[in-house]
């Protein structure tokens, strides 16, 4: 336990324990939260938009729902989202820049151009239009987010592949008659994809906050369903007069991300990698 | 020889993305939605308007003809109409994206003047206080949500301390009894025009805190570039010779030190005006600034799908000239980059 302290730093253990802490609450929030059943949508009109008190320790909001069984509720969503959106992102990624980086040539270039259309785009805009089109929902807005995410990981990818491309044990495979196919899978993908994955872990912070600026703007889950980014826009028609229903959301998300951040950070450090910017 | 290669190269890879841009836009704005047609027709539509909107709109021509057309009127600056409020779209954007774009540089120029200064002074002065909270500054810059960002600011610099204007682009008895007229959308440049210095002074005021929430993340890019950049070269014998002359140590900083750091500092631009535009969406709700962010959030509600399509293609075209236009500058200052 001590060694593995050391190996992160002080401060990637404890964002490491607050992403455990989400993560646990996440999971269990029916049993964890104060009141399940407000946490899931249920409206309890009489408490409207009551102050944090001992009953409702973040208060409570315009449909007397109880803020902190909203907040634990609406980690599930962030977390899977920031979750899903890599996930699929490394999906389409991957496997992209896999072929483009070891076939080279005309495979090459025309997977390269498509990525520069994406990228293209300043991403949260295209999310926006992509979420718009496929309708509101959860995991439309994933969708929509991961497909601006995935050029990114192909670029990676492709260049990771150009490297190994050209190592020796790649070409004794080679000589040794191992069909090109199994070259690319066995020996070239798990190489590359290790970087990738480090990078990944960093990208959890800013998928869950595109996921959470979705959100926001109406794009994401649907009503009775908690989420953060939501919840913020909610709270912001009594914000600051009651400013426990957007701050303890606003709050949630900020450290589930700086979290996810800093630990990201802590692990590139030990595997190298590049801070992806936020745009 | 180079040079000239390498910019034909940038110009033609650059209208390529734009009409893959184009493209897409298309498919995802006419393609993906359900019924486009229902949505054109209006509220509780009748199967006769349905229909009649499909033939307006063009549905049941084939694809690669609708995308000739879609692309032939985007690119004359036929934008379509609003679903909506039946308005011209490209009338629309002629007042939206002047008050969009005078954000996204306002807000640009505040990230290089806060950024560029304190990495100056953070690698100059090396674990002190400023440099600490520097640092972490560019931490938590990175984790935080931009809309609360917005709200929290608003808290604090309009409803606590009340120095700066809640929200708005101009103070409303400007505004709506003695408005400025209409010359480029630009309100600081049609103020200086019109020579009236306090409407210029009220719309600074009210650029100050949306450009603000948009040049933290930037900022604090530029600082840690500018830092680690300083760091480098202030270690270099030009500076150790300037310090023997007995230069003073804000002239070495500056006049010796600066402009041999300042490069990557500068490939910020290009980043910061991106996350402006993208940002503007969420922060120009929360400042009640009629730029096409809040133009875009507003179509997203009412499924106005012509109006966030329009609204994307420009914005993305002007990110793309954006870059072209740093790259080659880049390629003019320094040729080196032209063979990479």
């Amino acid at each position: 336990m001590s060694a593995f302290v050391r190996r992160l730093g002080f401060g990637g253990t404890l964002c490491l324990a607050l992403i455990v802490t989400f993560a646990l609450l996440a999971l269990f929030a029916p049993w964890l939260s104060p009141y399940p059943d407000q946490g899931m949508g249920t409206p309890n009109v009489i408490a409207k938009l009551k102050p944090p008190a001992a009953t409702f320790w973040l208060g409570t909001d315009h449909l007397g729902r109880d803020v902190l069984s909203r907040v634990i509720f609406g980690a599930r969503v962030s977390m899977s989202a920031g979750l899903l959106i890599v996930a699929f992102s490394l999906l389409i990624g991957l496997p992209v820049g896999l072929l483009a980086g070891y076939f080279g040539g005309w495979v090459d270039e025309a997977l390269m151009r498509i990525t520069d259309v994406f990228l293209a785009f300043p991403a949260l805009l295209l999310a926006v239009l992509l979420a718009a089109a496929l309708g509101p929902g959860l995991l439309n807005s994933i969708v929509a987010v991961a497909v601006t995410w995935w050029p990114w990981y192909a670029r990676m990818a492709r260049a990771e592949v150009l490297v190994l491309r050209g190592q020796p044990y790649v070409e004794a495979a080679s000589v040794m008659g191992v069909s090109q196919a199994r070259i690319a899978i066995r020996h070239i993908l798990p190489g590359a994809a290790r970087p990738l994955l480090v990078q990944a872990a960093l990208d959890v912070g800013p998928a869950l906050l595109t996921a959470s600026s979705l959100s926001f703007l109406g794009l994401g889950v649907l009503p009775p369903t908690a989420d953060w980014g939501k919840m913020v826009d909610e709270g912001r028609k009594f914000f600051p007069d009651r400013w426990w229903v957007a701050a303890a959301p606003g709050v949630a998300i900020f450290l589930l991300a700086l979290a996810f951040s800093v630990l990201g950070d802590a692990l590139r450090n030990r595997e190298g990698g590049k801070r992806r910017d936020t745009t | 020889m180079d040079l000239v290669r390498y910019t034909l190269r940038r110009v033609f890879l650059s209208a390529f993305v734009v009409v893959g841009v184009t493209f897409l836009v298309f498919v995802v704005a006419q393609v993906v939605p359900s019924d486009p047609a229902a949505l054109y027709a209006g509220p509780r539509p009748t199967a006769e308007q349905i229909a009649k909107a499909r033939v307006t709109l063009d549905l049941d021509a084939p694809l690669p003809q609708r995308f000739v057309s879609f692309a032939t009127a985007m690119g004359t600056g036929d934008f379509g109409v609003s679903y909506k409020s039946r308005r011209l779209i490209s009338q629309d954007l002629r007042v939206y994206l002047p008050a969009t774009l005078e954000l996204a540089i306002f807000s640009t120029f505040l990230a290089l003047l806060l950024g560029i200064p304190a990495g100056v002074i953070a690698a100059a002065r090396r674990g002190s206080w400023l440099d600490r909270i520097g640092s972490l500054g560019s931490i938590l810059s990175v984790a935080m949500p931009t809309f609360f960002f917005a709200m929290l600011l608003q808290l604090v610099f309009s409803q606590w301390l009340g120095i700066l204007p809640l929200a708005g682009r101009l103070s409303q008895q400007i505004s709506i009894s003695d408005p400025l007229p209409f010359l480029t959308g630009f309100n600081l440049i049609d103020a200086v025009t019109a020579a009236r210095p306090a409407v210029f002074l009220d719309a600074l005021a009210h650029l100050i805190l949306p450009a603000l929430t948009l040049a933290a993340y930037p900022a604090g890019i530029a600082m840690r570039l500018t830092r680690a950049a300083m760091i480098e070269i202030l270690a270099r014998r030009h500076i150790v010779a300037a310090r023997a002359l007995g230069l003073s140590a804000p002239r070495i900083l500056f006049g010796h030190a600066l402009p041999n750091a300042v490069g990557p500092a500068l490939t910020v631009i290009g980043l910061s005006f991106a996350y402006a535009l993208t940002g503007a969406v969420l922060v120009e709700i929360i400042f009640a600034w009629p730029g096409l962010g809040r133009y875009v959030s507003e179509a997203i509600l009412s499924k106005d799908f012509p109006v966030i399509a329009a609204a994307t293609l420009v914005v993305t075209l002007c990110y793309v000239m954006m870059n072209l236009v740093i790259d080659l500058t880049q390629t003019l200052v320094d040729p080196r980059v032209a063979l990479t």
